[in-house]
């Protein structure tokens, strides 16, 4: 796997196996592996590989073999915009998956809707599918959607006046816009917003602020990366006695390592089916694929799996059933199986598109998750 | 005032990570007047490199040493590789090439080991010591203590060895050094070695509380240049006197004014002090180096 890394330096990369089969069905992925937003591209790109290769193993697809030509955008909108061209125009590929953060998935979008191909994204704004766009699909849930989770939590609890400290790259300030619009639908006020750079290494200035504000009753921090793990143990290192709130960006084993198990004990977040395969209901849809694909993954790149490697896991999976449906490889026909998936189980979600909807999911994707001796434990 | 302390406490664990990163910057300033981009890596390159070696199941204090030796020893390759071939060339060219440096090192950073986020154990436990109202956590005195004792170590360098001065007088002027008999190429690769170790130590310290990733190096030279400027570039005092007060610039900002102001006020300070007094706080006079 090292070998296969060290030639993602390269900027370009045609991966995927070389089936000698006179057809193929050709997939095309930019995702960012690298540069800034590698923490969330790097198990996306591993994911897909992984995805191809099993079910190329495993006889194809409808016993045709799968290519996938996946390029390593870095994070660089213009070179996605190439990248997308060069999908469409050399590589001839039926659909797209990537962009791995907006703005990536902005310039692919562009280019998918000029050429009529489907593309599925994995990135978080709204934006992406409101207003819909024809070609445009995505996976993973709004921050919003988020926020609004977190607040049915919050409300659940009886709490309704709020911290917030928030990261200052894209993901932390998109969340902590949307969590301040939605707030008062759920009766919670924000008394308090504190920010920090997503390099900082001490929160305890801004902690101390919010824990002497009047009426507190509860903390929540929007933000991935590293942050949210500093943001965890300072909140532990002054003793906050109040309920924190984490958000879906830190949904991953790694968060509880990071943050240490004593300070990350009692800690809440809304996650995906992921984290929690083994304790969901006999017969949750979701149980399946959740739990096969964490193994495969854990087995294979002796990393914990997250929230956004399942992104792009479950956009391979949308676009495997909807070829499967479709029974051709046309781009129009594909965009068309992809609108009527109903029902499809992933490991984010379950998913049913329709013409005005093209995200798929709604608030029941998410499921509310606590640290509890240093695991997950769902809440009902 | 438990708050006000709090402040402080917060200040001086992100000063004192500045201040050790910003100390790095000094000896291959002053015995080339390059400031080496790269620097940022080399505390990168620490904690990765003991990160691994305990995951690898290491002791902590060896997987430490691996990593400052290792560190210390790519020091001295760049420099014989990267540096040493461009000698003759213009300060601003061999800056640039510390930058083309620490982008390759991240690059092959992220291939070597990964992409994630990783930490290793703090060496005195995680439990915050509690003082007048406030915490602060036991590794934020190593970090500090780390700043402390390398500053002495490089104060003492600089003014009381040989060796020290003939890195100042390299500096000064590299041919009347030859010609007083100083081996400057062994200065020079000493200056590398010396400062990729310091970086790499640094790295050790403040993993545990800063966390560690291929892509931390850029954030941590950013402000621990910051620091060195502030307290004059090459001036082992004024690396820590400008680390700290950076610290507790943002500390104080974000505690009372808005941490959304932060990073601002710390700039904003520096801006000014580099108005009025070019030099830096601690700063050589640059009409010393006619």
């Amino acid at each position: 796997m090292k070998t296969i890394l060290t030639t993602t330096t390269a900027a370009l990369l045609a991966l995927g196996v070389a089936a000698p089969a006179s057809a193929e069905i050709r997939i095309g992925a930019s995702i960012s592996a690298t540069g800034p937003a590698a923490f969330l591209g790097d198990p996306e790109f591993k994911t897909l590989e992984m995805l191809v290769e099993q079910m190329n193993e495993a006889g194809g697809l409808d016993g045709e073999q799968i290519r996938l030509v996946m390029y390593d955008d870095g994070g660089d909108p213009n070179r996605a915009r190439t990248f997308a061209t060069r999908l469409i125009e050399d590589d001839e590929v039926s659909a797209i998956i990537g962009g791995t953060t907006t703005g990536t998935t902005m310039s692919i979008m562009s280019v998918a809707e000029d050429a009529e191909v489907p593309f599925i994204s994995l990135a978080g704004a709204i934006d992406i599918i409101d207003p819909v766009r024809p070609y445009t699909f995505k996976t993973p849930h709004t921050d919003r959607m988020a926020c609004e989770k977190i607040f049915e939590d919050m409300q659940e609890r009886g709490i309704t006046r709020v911290g917030m400290i928030s990261g200052t790259d894209g993901f932390g300030a998109s969340m902590e816009a949307q969590c301040k619009d939605v707030a008062g639908d759920y009766g919670v006020e924000i008394v308090v917003d504190a920010t920090y750079d997503p390099r900082d290494a001490d929160m305890t200035a801004q902690l101390t602020n919010i824990r002497n504000t009047d009426g507190i009753e509860a903390v929540l921090n929007p933000g991935f990366g590293q942050g949210p793990s500093i943001v965890t143990r300072n909140y532990a290192q002054l003793a906050i006695d109040l309920p924190l709130y984490q958000s879906h960006g830190v949904a991953s084993d790694g968060f509880i390592e990071l943050a240490g198990q004593a300070a990350a004990e009692g800690v809440r977040l809304p996650g995906t089916a992921l984290l929690v395969a083994d304790q969901l209901a006999d017969g949750d849809p979701q149980q399946a694929p959740a739990a096969a694909y964490k193994a495969d993954f854990e087995e294979r790149f002796n990393q914990p799996v997250d929230t956004f490697g399942g992104y792009a896991h479950d956009a391979f999976v949308i676009l495997t059933d909807a070829i499967s449906r479709a029974g051709s490889t046309d781009p129009s026909d594909i965009r068309d199986a992809i609108e009527a998936t109903e029902g499809l189980a992933g490991v984010t979600g379950v998913y049913t598109f329709a013409p005005d909807d093209h995200l798929g999911l709604d608030l029941s994707a998410f499921r509310m998750l606590e640290i509890k001796d240093g695991g997950w434990t769902l809440i009902e | 005032m438990s708050e006000l302390l709090q402040f402080i406490f917060s200040g001086v664990t992100v000063g004192a990570v500045y201040a050790l990163v910003a100390l790095g910057f000094t000896i291959i300033y002053n015995a080339s007047d390059v400031v080496n981009f790269a620097q940022g890596e080399f505390v990168m390159l620490g904690g990765m490199i003991t990160w691994y070696g305990h995951a690898a199941g290491l002791p902590l204090p060896l997987a430490a040493l691996i990593a400052i030796v290792v560190t210390a020893a790519l020091g001295v390759a760049i420099n014989k590789l990267a540096i040493e071939p461009a000698r003759g060339a213009p300060v601003v060219s061999l800056i640039i090439i510390t930058i083309g440096v620490s982008i390759f090192i991240q690059g092959a950073t992220q291939n070597i080991f990964d992409k994630q986020i990783h930490s290793f154990p703090a060496f005195s436990g995680d439990q915050p010591l509690r003082v007048g109202g406030a915490t602060i956590l036991p590794q934020s005195l190593w970090v500090i203590g780390g700043a402390i004792v390398v500053f002495i170590g490089l104060w003492l360098f600089f003014t009381r060895t040989l060796l020290g001065r003939a890195v100042l007088a390299t500096s000064n002027n590299r041919l009347a050094a030859q010609l007083v008999g100083i081996n400057t190429n062994f200065v020079m690769t000493l200056s590398f070695a010396l400062s990729a170790g310091i970086g790499a130590l640094a790295g050790v310290l403040v993993t545990p509380i800063t966390l560690t990733a291929y892509s931390v190096g850029i954030a941590f030279a950013l402000k621990g240049f910051a620091g060195a400027m502030l307290g004059g570039m090459g001036n082992p005092k004024g690396a820590l006197v400008g680390g700290f007060a950076i610290g507790l610039i943002e500390s104080l900002t974000a505690g009372y004014l808005s941490s959304q102001y932060k990073d601002a006020a710390a700039f904003i300070v520096i801006l000014l002090v580099l108005f009025f007094m070019p030099q830096g706080l601690f700063g050589r006079k640059s009409t010393e180096r006619v």
